[in-house]
């Protein structure tokens, strides 16, 4: 755990000014057609050192946001919904008539934690993640960011590290800011495939005669290729009884499973092959049993594709999505057991990403002391390009991908609704 | 609308075209008599609580039309086809004034009135349809020539996965030349000639207007857009009736406390305030008599007396000292209805609970929320436990014990659980064919039966409703104690 010394480090570093202009939406009071008060309308939430958690703060600007962190010390930030009247002020409002409390706008979110596939990951548990089992972080993402921007057309995604075993994302498009609980619930099931727990053996069922297009665009494009290479690769899911046993029990067919389950029961002792081409051989026996035998019960049409899905698709947090007023880590906090910092993800490189060396606290303090970096990342300077600290290039990442794209988009539309909220009127002074 | 006291009614002045199903979107102008404002809601209720108990009996869309249909003919119908529109308009508007007025009630009434006429829709010809889709002014317009052609492929792989079928010349769906149709297997002793057809139709619309839809992956979505096929109209309409209705009642409600309530407390206000509790069933949130109970007999209890979906979720919090959310949900709520107090429900969680994550862990993270539950914190709502219909509805993930097993359980495991709870197979086979069709509260009803060897008319729709009915039964078998 953390000495207050260090975290004051963190208090330091964090990019107070960039947030705020994220979350101002433009609405940064230089054009008329600003909205002054809208950062004003944000919750945050602060969790202090003895686990005491306090809600619905907001601040009227930046300053007044840095001042709290820096005299409240809290070791984790959360962002909630913007609503309909400053937070710290709901108690004046009623609940009834029209000045209610209520959330007005919040980012479409999503929370993505490995711990939700220990049953398919078998090189860690719980908490810890590795080398093997991070790549099934970095599909969910190729999957989700794709169906983001295909399938619904939105444009301003961030993708953040959780700090130890997850992913967060933030949908920041005006159209996905303003969706109600029902259109957030639409998405999140959208996106759910895995219907699986304790009490369930198969877990993932593809009915129908083909996979819906994004389904099936996800299976070509990221799934299939996944799980016979990486996967199959790192997991080895076919190597040892009490791990094909699972795969076996997924497929609906007595017969099969039995015809299978001795054909590799004969051959364990007996190969030389490794862990890994075992694997691969098998697997190959088993599409090809299933392809021949796949007539026999429509539960067996797409029992290939729904083994896949079962290791390979995303399994979202759905009510994390669900609701407006839900609460979500906000980027560049520093998770409190890792010590890393929850730095954005480029979602067009996620392969490269390595959460095992992602920078931690300590890291950031050394380099401070040694002199390397400038102390104070929030700097406004254009000239980044001399800033090669640590955090320096995730800050430079989450500027140039996000916010300046972002921003100008947001501006655009201040301008053209304000533009029009002239034009009309200007339309009713007519005689 | 206007409520006067016994005198001639005159005709209707309504304006509108006259479709055969009302959208409610504004108030009549006509003159009600005061008896006709009790009898029309009244008959409007009675079918209200038949949809409810159909959704919540698990009943398909198709079984839900007919019921609706049979309803309606039942209660709602007149030979005189415009005093049946009226009594339709008036009972909808009677109903808004009874059900505005709480949150609950609200919501009850907002999804009971929208599958109604979920249902009705689904019963009219398309060019109905079309017509009610018309008179909502929705903007959407048909995707023709080459952008249909581009999205044909994918349109077609949207039908073949929601697995619709239609055998050889009996096609509702319309497939022209320029339509791609594709064969499956051919006709040959065993197999069907399989036509997967794309529809004639498809509508252009925001994916945010057909959020049922989107959720369960019926419709293709592209850079924002959903292409709705014309047979799936219903969602869409379906959509804007709700948030209409929804944005209504809460000025009805406005309306109700500031003006109505007080002008009519002599008259309307009585009648309306009777009307919302006659039809909704005991909500257990206060435990009757029969069903206190104290810490130290609670292992027995409830091996004896919950059902499957509680016991379950009560043996696993026996046996990993902790639950999940939904799991501490829907548990902590039922224990609540079923009489433990808030002391003994926090000695409860504590004394599992710690053996896991320590006493001061589940002072910070768990019994705020117990406390929460039972209204002693925060907005102090007296949270209500949750019935069968909720449960059914809810979606257990991984790590989860909550939900409804007779739905979310794989056979195996309901099977296995059923032989613990001591039915015979024989017992357990009638419970598994209600479960492959669907009837969930069914299956439970019948488990009840054979569990307590007597019959259950009313049939289960709440875990309560399970626990007082079994009490009262052990009880009336036991001897009361000597004095």
């Amino acid at each position: 755990m953390f000495i207050t010394s260090e975290f004051t480090t963190a208090r330091n570093l964090f990019p107070y000014t960039d947030i705020h202009k994220w979350l101002s939406y433009g609405h940064d009071g230089k054009h008329p057609g600003c909205d002054e008060y809208y950062f004003g309308r944000r919750e945050f939430s602060f969790t202090l050192e003895n686990d005491v958690y306090l809600r619905y703060k907001s601040f009227k600007s930046v300053s007044s946001l840095e001042h709290a962190i820096k005299s409240c010390f809290p070791y984790k930030i959360d962002i909630g919904a913007v609503y309909s009247v400053d937070p710290d002020k709901r108690h004046a409002y009623s609940q009834t008539g029209t000045n209610v409390f209520t959330p007005v706008e919040r980012e479409l979110v999503f929370d993505i934690d490995i711990t939700d596939y220990d049953d398919v990951r078998y090189c860690c548990s719980g908490a810890d993640v590795c080398s093997k089992c991070w790549p099934l972080m970095t599909v969910a993402i190729k999957v989700i960011h794709t169906s983001l921007k295909e399938d619904f057309g939105f444009k301003h995604i961030l993708w953040v590290f959780s700090g130890r075993r997850g992913v967060h994302c933030w949908v920041c498009d005006p159209k996905a800011r303003r969706m109600t609980n029902e259109q957030r619930s639409a998405v999140a099931e959208y996106f759910r495939v895995y219907k699986g727990n304790e009490n369930n053996a198969r877990k993932v069922a593809l009915m129908g005669y083909s996979l819906h297009p994004f389904l099936a665009r996800s299976y070509v494009d990221f799934l299939k290729g996944f799980f016979e290479g990486e996967l199959q690769a790192n997991q080895s899911i076919f190597s040892t009884k009490d791990k094909y046993d699972k795969i076996l029990e997924m497929i609906s067919d007595e017969d099969i499973q039995s015809e299978l389950r001795e054909k590799w029961e004969k051959s364990a002792n007996r190969s030389s092959l490794s862990e890994e081409a075992i694997s691969l051989v098998r697997w190959e026996q088993l599409k090809n049993t299933l392809q021949s035998k796949k007539h026999k019960a429509p539960t067996l049409r797409m029992c290939v594709e729904e083994i896949v899905f079962t290791f390979t698709y995303p399994r979202i947090d759905l009510e994390v999505s669900k609701q407006m007023n839900h609460l979500l880590k906000a980027p560049f906090c520093v998770h409190p057991k890792t010590g890393r910092v929850c730095v954005p993800i480029d979602p067009n490189n996620c392969d490269e990403f390595d959460p095992l060396a992602v920078p931690t606290l300590s890291q950031l303090i050394e380099e401070i002391n040694s002199g390397g970096s400038k102390m104070d990342v929030d700097d406004d300077d254009d000239d980044d390009d001399t800033d090669t600290s640590l955090l320096g290039k995730s800050i430079k990442f989450f500027r140039s991908s996000f916010l300046e794209p972002l921003l100008k988009s947001c501006k655009e539309e201040i301008e053209s609704s304000y533009k029009t909220k002239i034009g009309k009127s200007k339309d009713s002074f007519s005689w | 609308m206007e409520v006067i006291r016994s005198q001639k009614r005159t005709p209707s002045n309504d304006t509108v075209s006259n479709p055969k199903i009302p959208l409610y979107l504004t108030a009549p102008q006509m003159e009600v008599r005061l008896e006709e404002f009790e009898l029309f809601a009244v008959d409007r209720l009675r079918v209200l609580k038949g949809v409810s108990d159909g959704l919540a009996r698990g009943r398909n869309p198709k079984e839900m039309d007919d019921l609706v249909d049979t309803l309606w003919k039942e209660h709602m119908r007149d030979p005189d086809a415009s005093l049946m529109f009226n009594k339709d308009i008036i009972s909808h508007f009677v109903l808004r004034l009874v059900y505005c007025r709480s949150d609950e009630l609200k919501k009850w009434f907002l999804s009971m009135e929208t599958a109604l006429f979920r249902h009705r829709f689904r019963l009219q010809n398309f060019e109905a349809q079309r017509a009610i889709v018309g008179e909502f002014g929705l903007p959407y317009k048909a995707v023709t020539g080459a952008e249909l052609e581009g999205l044909k492929e994918r349109l077609g792989q949207v039908v073949r996965s929601l697995g619709q079928i239609s055998p050889t010349g009996n096609n509702p769906i319309i497939s022209f030349s320029h339509l791609v149709i594709r064969t499956c297997t051919f006709s040959y002793g065993k197999f069907l000639v399989l036509f997967f057809a794309v529809e004639a139709v498809y509508y252009k619309v925001p994916f945010e207007e057909v959020p049922d839809l989107v959720a369960s992956r019926r419709v293709l979505i592209q850079k924002g857009y959903a292409f709705v096929a014309g047979s799936q109209l219903v969602s869409l309409v379906v959509t804007q009736f709700r948030s209409h209705i929804s944005k209504a009642l809460i000025l009805t409600n406005r309306k109700w406390t500031t003006t109505i309530r007080e002008r009519e407390k002599d008259r309307l206000t009585p009648i309306v305030e009777a009307l919302s509790t006659s039809y909704l069933g005991p909500d257990y949130s206060q435990s009757t008599e029969y069903a206190e109970i104290s810490l130290k007999d609670i292992d027995q209890v409830a091996k004896s007396s919950f059902p499957l979906c509680m016991r379950h979720l009560f043996e696993k919090v026996r046996e990993d000292h902790h639950l999940k959310h939904g799991g501490r949900m829907q548990l902590g709520l039922f224990l609540k209805g079923v009489g433990l107090k808030l002391d003994d429900a926090l000695a409860f969680w504590r004394a599992e609970f710690t053996k896991k994550v320590g006493s001061e862990r589940f002072d910070k993270e768990y019994a705020y929320s117990i406390r929460h539950n039972y209204g002693k914190e925060g907005k102090r709502t007296d949270y209500t436990p949750y019935a069968c219909q909720k449960i059914i509805l809810s979606a257990p993930g991984a790590g989860d014990h909550h939900g409804c097993p007779y739905r979310h359980f794989s056979e195996d495991n309901l099977r296995a659980a059923l032989g613990r709870m001591g039915l015979s197979s024989r017992g357990m086979e009638g419970v598994m064919d209600q479960v492959r069709n669907k009837h969930y509260q069914l299956a439970c009803t019948m488990t009840f039966e054979a569990v307590y060897g007597t019959s259950c008319d009313a049939g289960i729709n709440h875990p309560n409703q399970y626990f007082e009915e079994s009490q009262k039964i052990l009880k009336s078998k036991t001897p009361p104690a000597p004095v």
